[in-house]
Order: C-alpha cells, then sequence, then structure tokens
C-alpha cells in the first residue's frame, strides 16, 4: 500500500446559509484546503466531490460545483452521489495506482433548501418503502426503539449523548447546535418522533467541506505533520430495514476489523452518528473504551451538513493529529437508512 | 448586498414515475390486490418477507413460481415502532396520526414496514399484535393493506374485503409513484446580480481576477481557476451565433415557440463566454455561425429569463471565424 495522508481540511457550516449558491459556498472551503496543502491548484492530480441532486432540485449539482474548483486546463475530476468520505475513498484508491500523487476532495449541500428528512425517503426501497414515505427520522426511531429495547439501555443514554454533543461543541466554530446543557432539562423536551427528542436528530445544517490528500514524499513535503490513512475499509448490508439486526452494526463492526481499528489505542474518534442511539451503537461496533474522546467536536448532532458530513469526520480526526493533538484516530461515515452502510478510516501521526 | 433572490421550485414527474416490477415483487403485489400476504422460504429455510428478487444474505436467486413460496400471517406481531405526529397530507398512508413499525407476519422471519392505525402511541408496543386492514379497492400496491390495527387476545383478523377483478385483470407488473418534493432555492449572490440587471435592461457579467476574462451570467467564479468573481461589469446585449440547432421536435417546453425554431449560442461582446438563445427575426435556413444578432428586450423587464425574448440579426457582416473559434 502507498502510504497516503490528509495534508489540509477546511469546513464550513451554518444552519441556513441566507445569500449564497452551492457554488459560492464550495469557492471559500476549497480555497482554503488548497492553499494550506501547499500544493498549487494546477498541480493536483484528482478531483472528488460528493453531493446530492435531490438536496437543491436540481440536476446535476456537481457539474455547477466545478466551477469553484477550476477545470482549466481539463482535470481529471470523479463525483459520488454519496456522502463526500466516499469520494475520499474512491480518491485514496486512485492514489493508490501511483498515477497521481495529490487529490482534493469536497463534499457539498444545502439541506435547508427542501425537507431535508421527506428527502430521505427516496433513498429507499422504491417499491415497498418510498410509497410510504417513512422520513429518515422515522427510520432512525425505529432502529433506535429496537436497540433500546435490546441493550436495556434509555433515554436518558441517548440524552447524555446529545448533552456531552453539544457541550464539545462550545469549541468547534462550525457547530449549529451547542450549548451547556444538562440530561434533565434535555429530557424535559417532548418526544418528537418515538423515542427520539429533537436533541437526539441532528440540526439541519448547510455547508460544504474539502480535504487535500497527498501521498508519501509529496505529504511529508507539504506537511509538517500529515495524518496518515492507515486503512479504509466500508461495508454494507441488505437494503430492507426488515431484514436487518438493527440493534447492532455489523457492517461497521467488520469494516472496522478489517481497517484494523483494535490493533492500537484510540485516542480520538469521529462517527458519522446523526442520532443519539447511533453513537452508542457505533462505539459498540467500532470497539472503542473509555479512552477515546468520541466526537469532541460535537458530531453531526452538533453540524450535519449532509454530503459532507462524513469526510467532516475524517477531517477532524486528521486535524487533531497533524495538530500533534492525537496520535492514532479513527473516522467513521455512514450512508442509508439505519446506519446501512459504513466506512472506517485509521489516522495516524508520526513523531 | 440587497436581498438574495429565492425561487420556490416543485419537483414533480407528471402522472409519477412507472417502474415495471419483475415477477418476484409482481408475485407479492398480485397477492396483495388478492387479499393476501406471501412470503419465500430461502434456502436456509428461513422465510423473507417482502420478497425480492435475491436472498438478500447470499444474493442466490428467488424464484418467482414454486412451493418455496408462502401465505404468510396475515396477523403479526411489532418489532419496533415510532410516532408519526404530522402526516404528510398525499404521501403517507393515514391522514391522522399514525405509527410506523416492523411488523413480522406471522410465519415470517423477517419483518415488513408499514402504518399502524392505533391512535395514540400509548396504545403500541413492542411484541404487540396487529393485523392488516385491507381497502376494498386494491391494486396490487403496498398500500393495498390501508394499515395494520390492533389485534385484541383471541381476535381473529378481518379478512380483505371481496374484490371483483376485471375481465381482463393479469399479474402485476407495475406501480406508479407519484412523487413530489418542494424547494425554496437561492439564486446566489452572483446570479442574484445578473437577475437584478435583467430587470432593468443590462446584461450583468462578471471580471475574473487574475485575466480579463468577463463572464456573463456569472455564477460567482472563474470556471477556469475557481478564484471569486466579485467585480461585475455589463457586457452589451449584442453578439455573435457561435453555433445553434434548428429544433423540429414540437412541446419540448411550455415557453418553446412553434417549430421549427432555432436555439443558439452566442458570445456577447464584452464576455468570455457564451450564453443561451432563440433566434427569430430570420428564416431558420438562414441562421448561421457568426451571425451578428441584438437582445429582443421584453415589454416589461423582470428579474428573470423572460426579459430577453429573443436573439435577432443586426444587419451587421458575420463576424469571422476567428473571432469566435475558441468558444465553440
Amino acid at each position: 500500500m502507498r502510504d497516503v495522508a490528509v495534508v489540509s481540511f477546511a469546513y464550513q457550516a451554518v444552519a441556513k446559509e441566507p445569500t449564497r449558491s452551492e457554488v459560492e459556498m464550495i469557492v471559500p472551503v476549497v480555497r482554503e484546503a488548497v492553499a494550506a496543502s501547499g500544493i498549487d491548484r494546477t498541480e493536483i492530480g484528482f478531483t472528488c466531490s460528493g453531493s446530492l441532486d435531490y438536496l437543491q432540485g436540481g440536476p446535476f449539482a456537481f457539474v455547477s460545483g466545478l466551477d469553484a474548483v477550476g477545470a482549466w486546463p481539463p482535470i481529471r475530476e470523479s463525483h459520488v452521489e454519496m456522502d463526500a468520505a466516499w469520494a475520499l475513498y474512491e480518491a485514496w484508491v486512485a492514489l493508490q495506482t501511483g498515477e497521481v500523487d495529490s487529490a482534493l476532495v469536497y463534499g457539498f449541500g444545502k439541506s435547508s433548501t427542501g425537507d431535508l428528512h421527506e428527502i430521505m425517503s427516496l433513498q429507499t426501497d422504491p417499491y415497498y418503502l418510498a410509497p410510504l414515505w417513512p422520513s429518515m427520522v422515522d427510520l432512525a426511531a425505529l432502529q433506535a426503539r429496537a436497540y433500546l429495547d435490546a441493550t436495556g439501555r434509555d433515554e436518558k443514554d441517548l440524552a447524555e449523548v446529545a448533552a456531552r454533543s453539544q457541550r464539545n461543541a462550545l469549541a468547534n466554530p462550525a457547530a449549529v447546535r451547542r450549548g451547556d446543557v444538562d440530561v434533565d432539562a434535555l429530557l424535559a423536551a417532548p418526544v418528537t418522533h418515538d423515542p427520539l427528542r429533537d436533541h437526539d436528530i441532528a440540526p439541519i445544517t448547510d455547508g460544504a467541506a474539502a480535504v487535500v490528500l497527498a501521498a508519501g514524499d509529496l505529504a511529508r513535503s507539504v506537511c509538517a505533520r500529515p495524518a496518515w490513512i492507515r486503512a479504509i475499509e466500508h461495508r454494507i448490508e441488505p437494503h430492507s430495514p426488515g431484514v436487518r439486526d438493527l440493534t447492532r452494526s455489523e457492517s461497521t463492526r467488520l469494516a472496522a476489523q478489517a481497517a484494523g481499528v483494535g490493533d492500537g489505542p484510540v485516542d480520538v474518534a469521529e462517527l458519522h452518528a446523526q442520532f443519539s442511539h447511533e453513537e452508542l451503537l457505533l462505539a459498540e461496533a467500532l470497539g472503542l473504551g473509555g479512552a477515546t474522546a468520541v466526537n469532541p467536536s460535537g458530531g453531526p448532532l452538533a453540524a450535519n451538513p449532509v454530503m459532507s458530513t462524513g469526510l467532516v469526520r475524517i477531517g477532524e480526526v486528521a486535524r487533531r493529529i497533524t495538530a500533534g493533538e492525537a496520535t492514532r484516530g479513527v473516522a467513521h461515515a455512514s450512508s442509508g437508512p439505519c446506519l446501512q452502510q459504513n466506512l472506517v478510516c485509521v489516522l495516524e501521526g508520526q513523531d | 448586498m440587497a436581498e438574495t433572490f429565492t425561487a420556490h421550485h416543485v419537483l414533480e414527474y407528471p402522472g409519477g414515475y412507472t417502474r415495471s416490477v419483475g415477477p418476484v415483487i409482481g408475485r407479492f403485489l398480485t397477492a396483495l390486490r388478492d387479499g393476501r400476504i406471501e412470503g419465500v422460504r430461502l434456502a436456509d429455510g428461513r422465510v423473507l418477507v417482502p420478497p425480492t428478487e435475491y436472498d438478500p444474505v447470499t444474493s442466490q436467486d428467488v424464484a418467482p413460481e414454486g412451493d418455496h413460496w408462502v401465505t404468510l400471517g396475515p396477523a403479526g406481531r411489532v418489532e419496533t415502532w415510532t410516532w408519526v405526529r404530522e402526516p404528510r397530507p398525499g404521501k403517507h398512508p393515514l391522514d391522522r396520526p399514525f405509527a410506523f413499525a416492523l411488523i413480522r407476519p406471522d410465519g415470517a422471519d423477517t419483518a415488513m414496514l408499514h402504518a399502524v392505525d392505533c391512535g395514540s402511541p400509548d396504545a403500541i408496543t413492542v411484541g404487540m399484535r396487529v393485523a392488516p386492514r385491507w381497502r376494498a379497492e386494491r391494486r396490487g400496491h403496498v398500500t393495498d393493506i390501508e394499515a395494520w390495527v390492533p389485534l385484541a387476545d383471541g381476535e381473529e383478523p378481518q379478512p380483505a374485503p371481496l374484490r371483483v377483478p376485471a375481465e381482463d385483470e393479469g399479474p402485476v407488473t407495475g406501480i406508479v409513484s407519484p412523487v413530489r418534493l418542494e424547494y425554496d432555492v437561492t439564486a446566489g449572490e452572483a446570479t442574484t446580480r445578473y437577475l437584478r440587471g435583467l430587470a432593468e435592461g443590462r446584461i450583468v457579467g462578471a471580471r475574473a481576477p487574475s485575466s480579463d476574462d468577463v463572464y456573463a451570467a456569472s455564477r460567482g467564479t472563474d470556471p477556469r481557476t475557481g478564484e471569486p468573481t466579485t467585480v461585475e461589469v455589463e457586457v452589451r446585449d449584442t453578439g455573435v451565433v457561435t453555433t445553434f440547432c434548428v429544433v423540429n421536435i414540437p412541446g419540448l417546453s411550455e415557453l418553446a415557440p412553434e417549430i421549427p425554431y432555432v436555439s443558439a449560442q452566442i458570445l456577447l461582446d464584452g464576455a468570455d463566454n457564451t450564453f443561451f438563445g432563440l433566434i427569430r427575426g430570420i428564416p431558420v435556413d438562414e441562421v448561421r455561425m457568426g451571425l451578428r444578432v441584438r437582445a429582443k428586450w421584453a415589454d416589461e423587464l423582470k428579474p428573470d429569463h423572460t426579459s430577453i425574448e429573443w436573439w435577432e440579426p443586426t444587419g451587421e457582416p458575420d463576424a469571422p471565424y476567428e473571432h469566435y473559434k475558441d468558444y465553440l
């Protein structure tokens, strides 16, 4: 395997972007990540993005997204209609071929434009599920109850995740939900999607994020402490929630095993948990213990810029490694209803 | 800056999406139309409902015919549920608050998602017995079960109301799925400047910061470099046809004129990108590359594309190929 590292990360998020278009949101983020990478824009070997046309209701969002990147002279470019964590995976594979030495990865989306929770119904099975219009929150709530029922945990455990997320988010300028809240106050709020309350559900967020990857010596020459990708794996479960065991995340467990999460201490973990119970379920599947700081950024419960949220997890872990705050970390990204697909990335700094 | 334009957009395909269902899903939906829930027994003995064309664990084919098809329930058990406080009209199966639940029909090893009509979240529990409430008018669709309802101890499920099949009725081969999504789209800052210009009879562009390139109707960046364009410039409402096509297909949009008509890319004077427009005021067979044209502005100017109705010849000599060869 070729050594590949995250050498820069930039990210912006707000609850509702009032004036800028998607392209205008991408521009400063891509420019910041490229500038911080120390690699000239025209030298970047591969560009890959993640976005979702349904968020804006217009076709080919990624084509106009290129206006923010600069595509002349023509560039090597690709796109995934998934969270940009999977765009990073594709870029990592491109770097493994040895054809390119660097890559720009970005994700973007304005969830505030439409009804995100309803839009996500359309990613479900078109014959049996989509005609009933279960929202992404409805589906998550079904998993939440199944999980609580099976584990004996309760809504207080969920509120503890939410409270910690909001407190961690106090230090995160990109957080759209933060506060010094306590569990009792959270539990006083009404249940909105049994057994979930609003604080258990990631806030609607507009945003964009960008990461620059570089291989081997290039990474060492542009970054004092690159965040090396030691492993990146993803696994998917069957489509129908009714055939899955919703009380655990077997795809996360297998991806974590393949990535060797348990082969060393994990200082920090950023998990793509859009709902409180998902963080508990994922931490179990990843085998994380008390020594790991889970979602120190506040995680998706603090800011959920859909199509970037997973990439931001990788960026947040990499940022802490580059800053010398952590040595080994795990980033997780998810896609599909009820954590159907999961990506696990192990990052490490080298002294 | 002044307020950014927003527009309410509706994404909807007229009449809904028509989907072929194939023989396996088709058989399940045909059984629903008959008032029956059918599943399939997989190679390892598990019974899958609703059935798919493949074993979701091993990917082995599931044959559309054979004695591995079994009739299930119709009663079942709630495995997990959530409460929908605000049903979505025209989308959700019920117009009053209800539960979404995963329900395992008796005899099945998997669960199906559906609605439970039980009045209140206090009236549903994990493990509760439920039975389908069938519609009288069934069409081979997952909503042929209107909802599931609680079943008291010892109570038998209600059979599906009798339905007289149409004479030429065959197995279900497809479904129609209406999809409607609504958006409040922000034009963005650069596009708002451009649209505001149209309402004033001007075509606003932007200059790239590191070259002299000017982009008419800029989206806020130099697309060659990705650099933000902030310097606004006005480009002229005259230009040159770079390339065009004669449209002979009627009804492409409500705004399209009578066929045949000409769509063209126009290199505006003072701009370094091309601009889409319709060409009129000249027989279609005389439209050519290099033709000089001018915008025909609408009598009533608005901040949208209707402000320029079409483009018509200026009568000036054609531009030489050299002038526009880099914009093709």
